[in-house]
């Protein structure tokens, strides 16, 4: 299968997310620059984390109004899986791909570590193949984290945080759109998929849209 | 006569004397611009007028350096085809003013000369020193340097990895913050900061030029700090950490089809396009032509003077062969940068600065890039014998040893710094395989490769302070210690020397004897020094900061998957001391926690044991055969002990050598040249034999196992109570709370 791995200009964990997908499991991939609209060929676009515009507005902001954020909309509205990391995620709620909204940490600071966190939906091309209810673990960085959401029952929360880091609600760490295509989450995969760095539970997620494409 | 403007001379802290030497070797009076340009250029931050003579007694080259001191990095080879470039820097004078900017353009700066050389950034180390925590301004400067540090390395997305803090009343008012950055790159992108071919361009990218920072290299960081700098805020920049990932980018990325076009690259730091312009020709052997009307403005009203001497962050200067300017400019409008060519290359080795038709400077390049030096005479301060005599069997005995482990685990200097480095993103690029917390030195793969290195930065600057020699050798020691207790090879060091006001003979004196004992244990282990930085007149109102020598080191595994983490792993396991250090509390944390004394002689350093040390650790690491090794330092074996029982979550019993009478002195005593290691009972002759063969002491002094921290005799502490006090230590200080311990 074929990633797209969007390119803002201030990304910085595009490249993390390409070793995945292109090293680690082997899949084809190219990145996609924010000021160009074509998406034709590729079976997942993922945003990844970063500072798409340096952020000092808000999260996302900004990147929401990038030429290819027609084109990701239009892609994940067509069911094409789309998934969003850290900044990634913050772009598709400012974008309105998923509702909601991420604020400042509760703790007023960035926050990198560890986070324990429990697959609540496995139903989504990205969590198949996590059980229901499984502890995972995948680090965290990020300073405008705390996922709030106005109305409820509008999104399927995939993961939840065991130890809540930024005072989300109801400890949520990742959601899904009601169609289950589009996820974003606030911890990274692509940081703990391969032993040497501490863990593979991000490589399962990896895993999943492969074996996703794959069967349809 | 000489007719000089005073009030210029003082914002440019060029003295009487010097003025008359530009005078001399110029044939006639400076102007303004050229004036401003030679306060800059002869500033002690620029051009290390008292240090560069002594700076030369360093080693600085080895069969793998591929650049020694002199460019923007050092650069040394790791094989595989592969480069890396390190260097530490200062920004204590702005840090001091304005902690988060100061901090933030610190990284800045640092990153931008890794990238100069044409290496991608992959780590950052902070090196800081603040005053105690119970004052509210120390807590201030703290947490906005740690706030600015986190801010800017976050976002460019280059993970910090380490580093090192440490409080003392020496530094109030006068904070340390050294930065420290690290890049990789195929050899042959390795570029220098030259410039050649006449007619080239010049192509400023990046920031517009603002009238922010003008004089920060003269006026803020080559003085001492007083009432007055704090209304210097002016001087200290603002930094734009986005416009720096896109300076990252577009520059690699330039350098990449730089077969085509691009000659040399400087980034702008102290004394803004001056200095860039300087030394690119100055290093190049050629002259160079600057039209200021053609620099990008942020403001309107800006003079010759204003253009040349601001220090705007976020800025590089490309010499691009001619012709090729347009190539060059498109790719940077790519990542929607601005450039423009302002300048030429020629070939009379002059720097001539005009604003349309009027000339503004005209002078031999080598005149304003060879700033005078100054041998001074140093004079032992009478503080290093009147404490080293002090006789320490004469102290009271340790009456609780647990309570002196438990105040040493909560002291800020080694409770656990989780505080600080959980706002650092330290796991981007996905290449750090030990991080901050998880050894004595942090571990990064290179991709593509079976190899990583490993990078540490240390300083205990109170050894210094007591007997700067032996002070200065102890921190070469001590990170090259660290970083082949992780199981490296150390390469090379990068340096940071933050003294007092040079011309104080006493000062002098530190600064030359730690210069010494640095040097000579470079050449012991190894390692030669390949960039750095130097940092005179940290003072406030007179009083001067420790000599606090920062160094850092980096270290190779050609696989790394030999590497070893600091935490006890194994019930059952063995622990093993490596050396045999001299153990005497001279110098110790312990004599200032529990008796209120820094003082006393310090512990021998023996250089052929240290790195008889280094070769068996680098051998044990190859065996794989231990499970966890820490080095011994400060808080000495019990707080190395305790560290590697709260990393692991498990205890230890732990038998001292008898015969020791003070209990105190076995347990924290910082002897150096040691460390303490954890192993299966199967490895234990294997180990044994390497050390034989090393020629290195390895005594069993215990078993892992059990919750409790047992030292027979002395201490016995649950291992959950010990990691309570060391994990929220620092949080307890920063927040102005009494430590409980």
């Amino acid at each position: 299968m074929r990633f797209g791995i969007v390119v803002f200009p201030g990304s910085n964990c595009d490249a993390d997310v390409a070793h995945v997908v292109g090293t680690v499991l082997g899949q084809d991939w190219r990145y996609v620059w924010h000021g160009d609209r074509d998406l034709a060929g590729l079976d997942c676009v993922v945003l990844p984390g970063g500072f798409a515009y340096g952020d000092y507005l808000r999260a996302g902001a900004i990147a929401r109004f990038s030429p290819v954020m027609d084109a990701v909309a239009a892609y994940g509205a067509r069911g094409g899986p789309v998934l969003g990391i850290c900044n990634g995620f913050q772009i598709l709620v400012e974008a309105g791909l998923l509702p909601g909204a991420l604020l400042r940490n509760g703790s007023l600071t960035f926050r990198s570590t560890w986070a324990d966190l429990i697959v609540e939906d496995n139903n989504t091309p990205f969590t198949r193949l996590y059980r229901p209810g499984q502890h995972v673990r995948m680090p965290i960085a990020h300073g405008e984290g705390r996922y709030v959401l106005a109305e409820q029952n509008s999104v399927r929360p995939v993961f939840r945080y065991r130890d809540n880091p930024n005072g989300s609600m109801e400890d949520i760490a990742g959601v899904a759109n009601m169609a289950g295509n589009v996820v974003g989450l606030m911890p990274h995969p692509e940081r703990c998929a391969e032993a040497a760095l501490g863990g593979v539970d991000g490589r399962t997620l990896f895993e999943s849209i492969v074996r996703s494409v794959v069967l349809t | 006569m000489i007719g000089s403007p005073p009030p210029l001379l003082d914002l440019l802290a060029l003295s009487t004397d010097e003025y008359a030497l530009i005078v001399e070797r110029l044939g006639r009076e400076p102007t303004e611009v050229e004036l401003g340009m030679f306060g800059s250029m002869w500033s002690e931050h620029c051009g290390y007028k008292n240090s560069r003579p002594l700076l030369k007694l360093f080693p600085t080259s080895a069969p793998w350096v591929l650049q020694g001191p002199g460019e923007n990095a050092g650069v040394v080879d790791i094989g595989d085809g592969l480069a890396v470039a390190l260097k530490m820097e200062s920004h204590n004078h702005p840090s001091a003013v304005e902690p988060f900017q100061g901090a933030a353009t610190g990284v800045g700066g640092i990153v931008r000369d890794i990238f100069t050389m044409g290496a991608r950034p992959i780590a950052i180390l902070d090196a800081l020193r603040f005053g105690p925590l119970d004052s509210s301004r120390n807590r201030h400067l703290f947490h906005g340097v740690v706030h600015g540090i986190s801010s800017y390395g976050n976002c460019i997305g280059v993970p910090t990895v380490g580093g090192d803090i440490a409080f003392a009343s020496c530094y109030n008012g006068n904070p340390l913050v050294n930065a420290m950055a690290v890049g990789v790159m195929p050899h042959a992108r390795i570029t220098r900061a030259r410039a050649s071919g006449i007619g080239s361009a010049l192509i400023l990218v990046g920031s517009d030029t603002g009238r922010d920072g003008i004089h920060g290299a003269s006026g803020l960081a080559s003085r001492e700090l007083s009432e007055e700098r704090e209304d210097q805020r002016p001087t200290v920049q603002v930094g734009n950490p986005f416009l720096e990932k896109l300076l990252i980018e577009a520059c690699l990325g330039v350098l990449d089809e730089r077969a085509a076009y691009v000659v040399g690259l400087q980034d702008l730091g102290a004394a803004g396009i001056t200095s860039a312009a300087v030394e690119l020709a100055a290093r190049g052997g050629v002259g160079v032509e600057i039209d200021v009307s053609l620099v990008p403005r942020r403001e309107s009203g800006m003079t010759a003077y204003d253009v040349m001497l601001s220090e705007s962050q976020e800025r590089m200067l490309l010499v691009v062969r001619a012709g090729a300017e347009a190539q060059a400019m498109a790719f940077f409008q790519k990542w929607g940068l601005t450039s423009a060519v302002i300048g030429r290359v020629t070939d009379d080795g002059r720097v001539r600065v005009h604003d349309v038709v009027q000339v503004h400077c005209d002078v031999p390049a080598h005149l304003l890039a060879d700033a005078p030096t100054y041998r001074r005479t140093g004079v032992r301060p009478p503080h290093c014998d009147r404490l080293a005599a002090i006789d320490l069997g004469a102290l009271p005995a340790e009456s609780d040893c647990g309570a002196a482990l438990r105040a040493l685990l909560a002291h800020p200097n080694i409770a656990c710094k989780r505080l600080v480095y959980s706002q650092y993103d330290h796991s981007v690029q996905t290449n750090t395989l030990l991080g901050p917390g998880d050894g004595d030195a942090a571990v990064l793969r290179i991709k593509g490769t079976d190899r990583a290195i490993a990078l540490a930065a240390d300083c205990v600057a109170r050894y210094c302070y007591l007997e700067p020699y032996q002070g200065g050798a102890i921190a070469i020691a001590e990170v090259c210690r660290n970083v082949a207790s992780v199981g490296a090879r150390p390469l090379a060091i990068t340096d940071c020397l933050n003294f007092g006001n040079p011309e104080r003979p006493e000062i002098y004196y530190q600064l030359e004897q730690c210069i010494r004992g640095m040097a000579d244990a470079c050449r012991a282990l190894g390692v030669p020094v390949v960039s750095g930085n130097v940092s005179l007149y940290n003072e406030t109102a007179g009083q001067a900061v420790y000599p606090t020598p920062m160094v850092g080191a980096i270290g190779l595994m050609t696989d790394a998957e030999n590497r070893m983490g600091a935490a006890f792993r194994e019930d059952r396991d063995i622990i093993a001391l490596l050396g045999d250090g001299e153990e005497c509390l001279g110098g110790s944390l312990y004599l200032e926690v529990r008796q209120g004394l820094t003082g006393g002689r310090l512990p021998a350093l023996d250089l052929e044991a240290e790195a008889r040390l280094h070769r068996l650790l680098h051998a044990v690491a190859q065996a794989r055969i231990l499970h966890s090794c820490h080095d011994v330092s400060e808080g000495g074996l019990g707080v190395a002990l305790a560290e590697s029982a709260i990393l692991g979550g498990r205890g230890a019993r732990v038998q001292l050598q008898s015969g020791a009478e003070r209990r105190e002195v076995g347990l924290f005593a910082e002897g150096q040249s040691r460390a303490v290691v954890s192993l299966a009972e199967d490895d234990w002759e294997a180990l044994r034999g390497l050390a034989a063969r090393e020629d290195v002491a390895c005594r069993r002094i215990g078993v892992v196992g059990g919750d409790r921290l047992i030292v027979e005799g002395a201490i016995d502490e649950a291992i959950e109570h010990l990691t309570e006090i060391w994990r929220n230590g620092l949080g307890r200080a920063a927040a102005g709370i009494e430590s409980v311990a």
